[in-house]
């Protein structure tokens, strides 16, 4: 059906006039031109189109725009403030926790909602948790020290 | 894609190029389907590959492409330290066919081994040059100058004039013939961890790949694909997806369902009752071994040497053995992607592919044009792995784009990235080998089917040996004798050969009760290979013993295009279910000069992390030409879960030239997993992957 949907985008207000069952991935790339969040496998199993809704990471691909109304979504594009890395972007970078950088957005963010929640995890607890973000490149070894590394600097998901 | 000749002028695509000379030497013509040697020399005009703008800014241009093994920051690495300007001051522009010297594609472990040369001698150049401009500018003569940071000084005079000066953005006109680049001792930037230059944008969101063009009425694009390889289509009523809004074109034989939004078009597609002719019968996954040994073309002699009947004669026991790996899906984490736009006549092309000057020709001849007239850009690549050296969905929307006058985005859906990907061949393997009462190898007889014959002839010391070859990665199989397109892979032919000739190696250590690392430095000599297995032995704390000892633990050693590699892992085997965790691996590698130590590492990781997917759950299932695999639910890629504890060893060898680490480790992962399945358990896997079942199966 076509509605409006408004929610809170990156910490600003957004609304779009869109069939309200279209998937979040979409609206986000080509309605609102944020093309950071990841187009992989469209089911949910790779997890590069991860944002955040609410504080929880979810997979855009996989959810309608009509459940993000009234929500807070984040996307890569509005982690950095005024030109500043999140202490989790700067670890990524310092690890060199990439390598083609296709799917460090989702894993990025994933990090995030991890640290929201469990802001001083255990090294079990971030392969847990990241298990269903896949790397083909094979960066996984640096991604979980960049994780740890950015635990050990912030508080929560905080700065 | 069809990879036709390619044209003159693609050596004319530098930057400013006008005075382009071709160089006469040539690049390994190895790694790709149909190219012939000698294509793709570089050009010798320094202006191809490098300017300075009045600012000091120097931009560095190369035809290769960022896949993430980090070329733009090696390259970059490379440039400075030839040319003795700041890491920060250099810029890189990579894979626009319009702006780089032509490149035949980014596969094989090539940027450093024979780009890296290239870009050297340019900086080199240019750097003599601006030394004769400054001795000139500065009147003095050039042996009293100094170079620093782009800065030339006359210490004499305490007179100084930047290279930015001199050069104020312009071409630089001047031609000194064979200058020679730094010894390695004079080096400063390579071999330095320096920080990746893509890095700030990766990690933003901002880093731009194929399907980020977003561009002012862009049309996003699905095409109607058969069920199966074979199955031949019959009709379709499209009017279901023109209700639901969506642009039908039908375009030769390619029926495309376009609309603006990806999504709508996604599900218009998935409204249509497409009628298709089945596929033949064909082979299934679990009887293409049988087939490949039917249909494979006579076996080719690779490598011998000695007499094998004369070896038999020495062997006082023979062992015989047939090992399998199945296809394997490249799966990058970006499918194939392409953004194509025309303007007054020129189409701009950006495409997820490892091969853009082979796209640009290839979309030229798809929509008659002259390549001059079609620029093609990969300026960032969701992964690669040999998978994207085809980039037919280039093609694709190149000529909806023209058939529509709108700019139209085609991005495979997973299952298309399955349907279509060029696998990795499934192959066998059959080596029997004799060993001398004293425990030596005394004869080696190797026979690949459809591997490839790369690293097929052995390198141990063994009197009486012989490879042969049957089929290839590269094509010019029958027809037949693969169900869909195969090709480059990884480290392509060599993760399957390494696999059977190192478990072999174990198999025959074990049968003479002797350690497996001592049995393989019996055979060797090569003081690199040498060097490699005692780095990864002592790192690892190899403790000799002959397998199966219980502990779980192999190490096996092998060389890539030059460069020499040996891992050592230990795994544990769940007895109950078969599952295989691999707990720690150590990686020694050799491959000559290494530019970014960091860089190499990461590659290091990323080949043993990727190789855990071969070796244990990747196969493709397939049945009559259907792709029964089209999503990570079926087809498993290595997680976190699975990660090793990993060690890396670079061998600090700069005075070697470069032989390219992108690829090397990964192809000891099979043979090392298999080897430590049997250390721990005494059951020998004989096939790739060694799923839970297989292994279960083998220890039964």
């Amino acid at each position: 059906m076509q509605r409006t949907i408004s929610f809170t985008l990156n910490g600003k207000p957004a609304r779009v006039t869109v069939d309200d069952e279209r998937m979040l991935l979409w609206v986000l790339r080509s309605d609102l031109g944020l093309t950071g969040t990841k187009f992989g496998c469209g089911a949910a199993l790779c997890g590069a189109c991860t944002v955040i809704v609410d504080k929880q990471a979810v997979r855009s691909c996989s959810i309608p725009v009509k459940d993000v109304a009234g929500k807070q979504v984040l996307t890569i594009e509005g982690l950095s403030q005024e030109g500043r890395l999140h202490p989790i972007q700067e670890a990524f970078l310092k690890h060199h926790a990439f390598q083609c950088g296709y799917c460090t957005p989702g894993m990025v963010l994933n990090a995030y909602a991890l640290l929201l929640r469990t802001p001083r995890p255990t090294h079990d607890e971030i392969i847990r948790h990241m298990d269903d973000n896949l790397c083909r490149c094979g960066a996984q070894m640096r991604i979980v020290e960049a994780i740890q590394e950015a635990s050990a600097g912030m508080r929560g998901g905080s700065r | 894609m069809k990879t036709g000749e390619l044209s003159r002028r693609g050596f004319l695509a530098s930057g400013a190029g006008l005075f382009v000379f071709v160089r006469a030497e040539a690049t390994p013509y190895y790694q790709e389907p149909g190219r012939l040697p000698g294509r793709g020399a570089y050009p010798t005009d320094l202006n191809a590959y490098l300017r300075i703008g009045g600012d000091g800014r120097v931009t560095g241009f190369a035809g290769k492409v960022e896949l993430g093994q980090g070329a733009t920051t090696a390259l970059a690495q490379l440039l400075a330290d030839e040319l003795d300007v700041p890491y920060d001051s250099v810029d890189m522009v990579l894979a626009d066919t319009d702006l780089c010297p032509y490149d035949m594609g980014t596969f094989g472990s090539m940027c450093i081994r024979n780009f890296g040369p290239a870009l050297r001698a340019a900086a080199a150049e240019a750097r003599a040059v601006l030394l004769q401009m400054a001795s000139e500018r500065l009147q003095a003569p050039a042996e009293r100058l100094q170079v620093k940071a782009g800065v030339i000084t006359d210490p004499s005079q305490a007179k100084h004039v930047s290279y930015g000066e001199l050069v104020q953005g312009k071409r630089i006109e001047r031609h000194i013939e064979k200058v020679a680049v730094k010894a390695p001792a004079a080096l400063r930037l390579v071999g330095q961890p320096l920080r990746r230059k893509d890095g700030a944008a990766k990690v933003t969101g901002k880093a731009k790949y194929s399907g980020d063009m977003i561009l002012p009425g862009m049309l996003h694009a699905r095409i109607l694909r058969p069920p199966a390889h074979g199955a031949k289509f019959i009709s379709v009523d499209t009017s279901p997806a023109e209700k639901a809004g969506a642009r039908v074109v039908r375009e030769g034989e390619m029926i495309a369902i376009l609309h603006e939004h990806r999504d709508v078009a996604d599900r218009a597609l998935g409204l249509l009752k497409p009628q298709f002719q089945p596929a033949p019968p064909g082979p299934d996954d679990k009887t293409i071994f049988e087939h490949l040994l039917k249909t494979g073309p006579q076996p080719q002699v690779v490598a011998q040497g000695g007499n094998l009947a004369e070896g038999e004669k020495l062997a006082s026991s023979v062992v015989e053995q047939t090992y399998w790996n199945s296809y394997v899906a490249h799966a990058p984490m970006e499918t194939h992607t392409a953004t194509a736009s025309i303007e007054g006549g020129k189409v701009t092309v950006w495409a997820s592919t490892q091969a853009p000057f082979s796209v640009r020709q290839a979309v030229a001849q798809a929509l008659g044009l002259q390549p001059d007239n079609v620029r093609v850009i990969a300026s960032y690549v969701g992964g690669g792995f040999g998978g994207k050296s085809a980039a037919e969905q280039a093609v694709e929307a190149a000529r909806l784009a023209k058939a529509t006058g709108k700019p139209v985005q085609v991005v495979w859906d997973r299952a298309e990235e399955f349907l279509y990907d060029t696998f990795r061949p499934a192959a066998v393997v059959q080596i029997r080998a004799g060993l001398t009462s004293t425990g030596e190898i005394g004869f080696w007889d190797f026979k690949v089917y459809g591997a490839g014959d790369r690293e097929a002839g052995t390198f141990y010391d063994v009197p009486h040996h012989r490879a042969l070859s049957s089929g290839n990665w590269m094509g010019g199989n029958p027809a037949g004798m693969h169900p869909f397109a195969i090709g480059p892979w990884r480290a392509p032919s060599v993760n399957t050969n390494s696999y059977a000739r190192e478990s072999h190696m174990d198999v025959l250590a074990a049968k003479a009760r002797i350690d497996p690392l001592e049995f393989r430095l019996n055979h060797l000599k090569d003081p690199r290979m040498l060097r490699v297995l005692e780095a990864a032995a002592k790192q690892f704390g190899w403790k000799p013993a002959p397998a199966p000892s219980k502990r779980g633990v192999a190490i096996v050693c092998g060389i890539y295009s030059g460069t020499y590699v040996a891992t050592a892992a230990e795994v544990a085997v769940d007895r109950s279910t078969g599952h295989v965790q691999v707990k720690r691996m150590v990686t020694a590698m050799d491959q000559g000069l290494t530019v970014n130590q960091d860089g190499a590492r990461q590659q290091m990781e990323g080949c043993l992390t990727m190789g855990l997917g071969y070796a244990l759950t990747e196969e493709v299932r397939f049945k009559n030409g259907e792709v029964l695999d089209r999503n990570f639910d079926t087809y498993e890629l290595p997680r976190f879960s699975w990660l090793p504890k990993i060690e890396t060893i670079l061998i600090d060898n700069p005075g070697t030239p470069a032989s390219g680490g992108g690829e090397p480790p990964i192809i000891t992962v099979g043979a090392v997993i298999a080897g430590a399945i049997y250390d721990a358990t005494g059951a020998r896997l004989l096939q790739l992957p060694m799923t839970p079942a297989r292994v279960k199966a083998a220890m039964a």
